[in-house]
């Protein structure tokens, strides 16, 4: 624990994840982090390396790359980018084409890391990487700053639900390393970082050739930073728990070995469960209480989120594979309409008005998406856009089903907040998406899940795009929060609302 | 594992294995999802067993995952013929002992053109008595959905695999137009003839097969472990002498030594280690400070570089 009591001395520039991880127990579970930048940057060089000092790399491996590339970098290291880029089309051709998932580990925990190729098509295959991370390494060229592309995956891994970044300020020894420079750098990061809504930025100065702050110190070449290492701070990073929520179960499996034998199998995908507790059962809304939590090894007092358990209700009641199994005090949306931000991942776009096939935990059906507005990655800003969605697009949506829906907003629940488009035609993944929030609440103030209060505001979409853009509201996205709506609509709202209002 | 009428609940077993370190545990909850999602969403799967420890723990992760429920589906074995002999009984042993459906296949070209790992080269006969035999048996079961045991740290090909990797209705792979994977939501949706190979274990690596059969307490196949064994060394690799089709080639002399494996295949392909870890604590402890990669002692990876990846392509695991 040197590492956290260290980092929390350390310049104002370096808010390590330390200060949450210091509190509670070491996390044991595995990290899933997801690395973000260009070969210019070095990231192949980085992984490289963490790979190599953490001696994922075994001597086979390692032949068959000097033979393959017949050459070895000033340090007698093989060509790392041959190591990472699997498939015959990239090393002949010398690019990254697809995501792939690297492993390694130290004593105190395992690592699985996301690498996606920094140029081609990278929103694509980011968003893919980031779907599971809960961190993102954002790789920054000392010499050249923070580039726009940097601000570009902050953005989209924000985006996607990433709450812990590391700022990997790389080549640090190509401009003698300098502290002012760093400093500059990272405390630019950390400003753009905490607009997004992310507080937990830790930056770190490096060379990932001469392998300092990567596993081992670099404190004989830099004695002024007293941060983490690299893999000091990804030790001390925390894994996604949607523990504090309510109860979640979508049902996959309805198991009936013998007569008297009913169980519902899924994974818990949010809160904890007990024997005794009063649950509900969406969409139907059927009432019942939890019997026994059955699994292989012993019937279990206790189930919590990322379990994968057989559940036993006390009473006879109609379940299928796509409900989902929730608490009865802490329930989800349930609705026909939702709004939603998604990215499109094929050539064809998403395309307004034709209808999909969504899936959401173990439930698939019917949906037609109405685009609403598109990200401009390079202002950061949403635009109006009601056409194609094209490929590498992020937009917000609109859900409209043709049967009732239930979800958490992603912000709550990136389990049962996230969903998958697939095109009836060529059954291919098309789209990924987060939901927001139910469609045709109107303004006031909301209480959410967490039991805090927000305003939330519904605007023309004109004006509610330039204050959701400012500075000023990204600050406070805590408290309040902003929907677009014309006059129009609202007046649909409130003649369809009755006395919800 | 079927529970009779009178059976309302299922009690607790008096003695309990410790429970798992989180980061196991976490694997385990995965592969469980993924087994119960396939299980759910193709009509007809088949789990692909190669009596491995891979297969081994594979198949212990499906009996948990449709527990108390009978595994849904059967195992299917591509018998080559040249398995080591403690193999296949551990094979029949296994199937007994947990009620499971077990479909046994083997090419009929093999004997027919006599297509042996001597007579003809690894590559051809690798892709005859495995890759083709896998195929004309996935056709003949009409399989939409096939379980693996491949992992991502496997091999530089594999690290780009996805958990549901689609296949053609000729059982190919394009590495270049996979299905993007988001969160832990699968698409299932395949058209006729189409299949998907599903891989349970994706995230797993080494360290961890083994340290969980070591938490489970799972039985393998004894060649895993160190014990005195007759050997021939051939092309570098020590190969097991003990099967009568073996022949001495000039020049080579039957061996013994402490020898293991540490993966099994076919018998003439696969080389042993010299080791001393006779079980599974001094296996892990081998492990844990090894210095090469468990694919060091397969003949079929080392044909030329990409060889996993032009397999993998022609429909091969």
């Amino acid at each position: 624990m040197s590492a956290t009591a260290t980092a929390n001395t350390a310049s104002a520039n370096v808010i390590p994840f330390a200060e949450s991880a210091a509190r509670v127990t070491r996390d044991t579970r595995p990290l899933r982090l997801i690395t973000c930048g260009s070969v210019d940057d070095g990231k192949s060089t980085l992984i490289g390396r963490l790979l190599w000092d953490t001696k994922a790399v075994k001597e086979d491996q390692a032949a068959t790359l000097a033979r393959d590339s017949g050459q070895q970098n000033d340090l007698g290291l093989p060509d790392f980018a041959l190591l990472l880029d699997g498939l015959q089309a990239e090393r002949e051709q010398g690019i990254t084409i697809d995501v792939a998932y690297r492993y390694f580990s130290t004593d105190r925990r395992s690592f699985i890391v996301a690498d996606t190729p920094g140029h081609e098509q990278y929103t694509r295959n980011m968003v893919t990487g980031a779907s599971t991370a809960d961190l993102a390494i954002l790789l920054a060229d000392a010499r050249a700053g923070l580039l726009e592309q940097t601000r570009r995956h902050a953005t989209i891994a924000a985006l996607m639900g990433i709450r812990q970044f590391v700022l990997a300020v790389n080549k640090i020894d190509l401009i003698d390393y300098d502290k002012a420079v760093f400093e500059k750098i990272s405390h630019e990061f950390r400003e753009f970082a905490l607009a997004l809504g992310v507080r937990q930025i830790t930056s770190i100065p490096m060379s990932a050739l001469k392998g300092e702050n990567v596993v081992t110190s670099g404190a004989s070449a830099m004695p002024w930073y007293e941060g983490p290492t690299l893999i000091e701070a990804l030790e001390l990073a925390t894994s996604r728990s949607t523990q504090a929520g309510g109860f979640r179960l979508p049902v996959q499996r309805v198991v009936r070995p013998g007569e008297s034998f009913r169980g519902y199998q899924g994974t818990v995908s949010g809160g904890a469960i007990k024997p005794g507790d009063s649950v509900s059962i969406l969409p139907s809304g059927t009432v019942a209480n939890v019997k026994q939590i059955v699994t292989f090894d012993l019937v279990r007092n206790a189930a919590v989120a990322g379990d994968a358990i057989t559940l036993v209700l006390d009473r006879q009641v109609d379940v299928a594979r796509g409900d989902v199994i929730v608490s009865i005090d802490n329930q989800p949306m349930t609705g026909t309409s939702f709004d939603a931000q998604l990215v499109a991942l094929q050539p064809g776009g998403i395309e307004p008005g034709r209808r999909y096939w969504l899936k959401s935990g173990s439930r698939r059906q019917r949906v037609t998406i109405e685009p609403l507005s598109q990200l401009d990655l390079q202002t950061g800003h949403w635009k109006s856009h009601a056409s194609v969605l094209s490929m590498n697009a992020i937009g917000k949506v609109r859900l409209s089903f043709d049967e009732q829906a239930v979800f958490d907003a992603y912000e709550q629940n990136r389990s049962t907040g996230a969903f998958i488009l697939i095109d009836p035609d060529t059954l291919n993944t098309v789209a990924g998406g987060m939901v927001t929030a139910k469609r045709g609440d109107v303004g006031g103030i909301h209480r959410g899940r967490d039991g805090e209060q927000r305003v939330v505001l519904s605007l023309p979409a004109d004006l509610a795009e330039q204050l959701m853009a400012s500075d000023l509201f990204a600050n406070r996205r805590d408290e309040a929060e902003i929907r677009r709506m014309t006059s129009a609509e609202a007046a649909e709202i409130f003649s369809n609302a009755g006395s919800d209002i | 594992m079927s529970l009779s009428a009178q059976e309302t609940e299922i009690k607790n077993p008096p003695v309990s294995r410790p429970p798992l370190d989180p980061h196991l545990k976490a694997l385990e909850n995965e592969a469980i999802h993924i087994f119960r999602e396939v299980a759910a969403e193709f009509e007809n799967p088949v789990m692909l067993y190669s009596i491995g420890k891979d297969s081994s723990v594979l198949l212990h992760l499906a009996r948990k995952a449709f527990f108390p429920g009978r595994v849904p589906f059967p195992l299917l074995h591509v018998d080559t013929t040249w398995k080591f002999k403690e193999m296949i009984e551990f094979r029949d042993q296994i199937a007994e002992k947990y009620d499971l459906d077990l479909v046994v296949h083997t090419n009929k070209r093999g004997a027919k053109e006599n297509i042996t790992p001597f007579t003809r080269g690894s590559a051809f006969y690798t892709d005859v008595m495995k890759t083709e035999a896998l195929k004309q048996a996935l056709d003949a079961g009409g399989y939409d959905a096939a379980f693996g045991g491949a992992r991502r740290d496997e091999e530089a090909s594999r690290a780009k695999e996805r958990i549901y990797s689609f296949r053609t209705p000729d059982h190919k792979w394009d590495p270049r137009n996979q299905r993007p994977e988001l969160w832990n939501i699968y698409n299932g949706m395949i058209k006729k003839g189409e299949s998907v190979r599903a891989f349970p274990l994706s995230n797993w690596t080494e360290v961890d097969i083994w340290r969980y059969i070591q938490a489970e307490d799972i039985p393998l196949v004894p060649l895993y472990y160190a014990a005195e064994r007759p050997y021939v060394e051939r092309d570098g690799m020590m190969i097991l002498a003990e099967d009568p089709r073996l022949e001495l080639l000039p020049g080579e002399e039957i061996q013994h030594g402490m020898i293991r494996f540490r993966t099994l295949g076919c018998f003439p392909l696969t080389g042993a280690i010299r080791s001393t870890a006779s079980n599974l604590d001094e296996v892990i402890a081998e492990l844990e400070i090894a210095t090469v990669s468990e694919r060091q002692g397969r003949a079929i990876d080392r044909d030329q570089s990409g060889s996993m990846e032009k397999k993998k392509r022609e429909g091969y695991f």
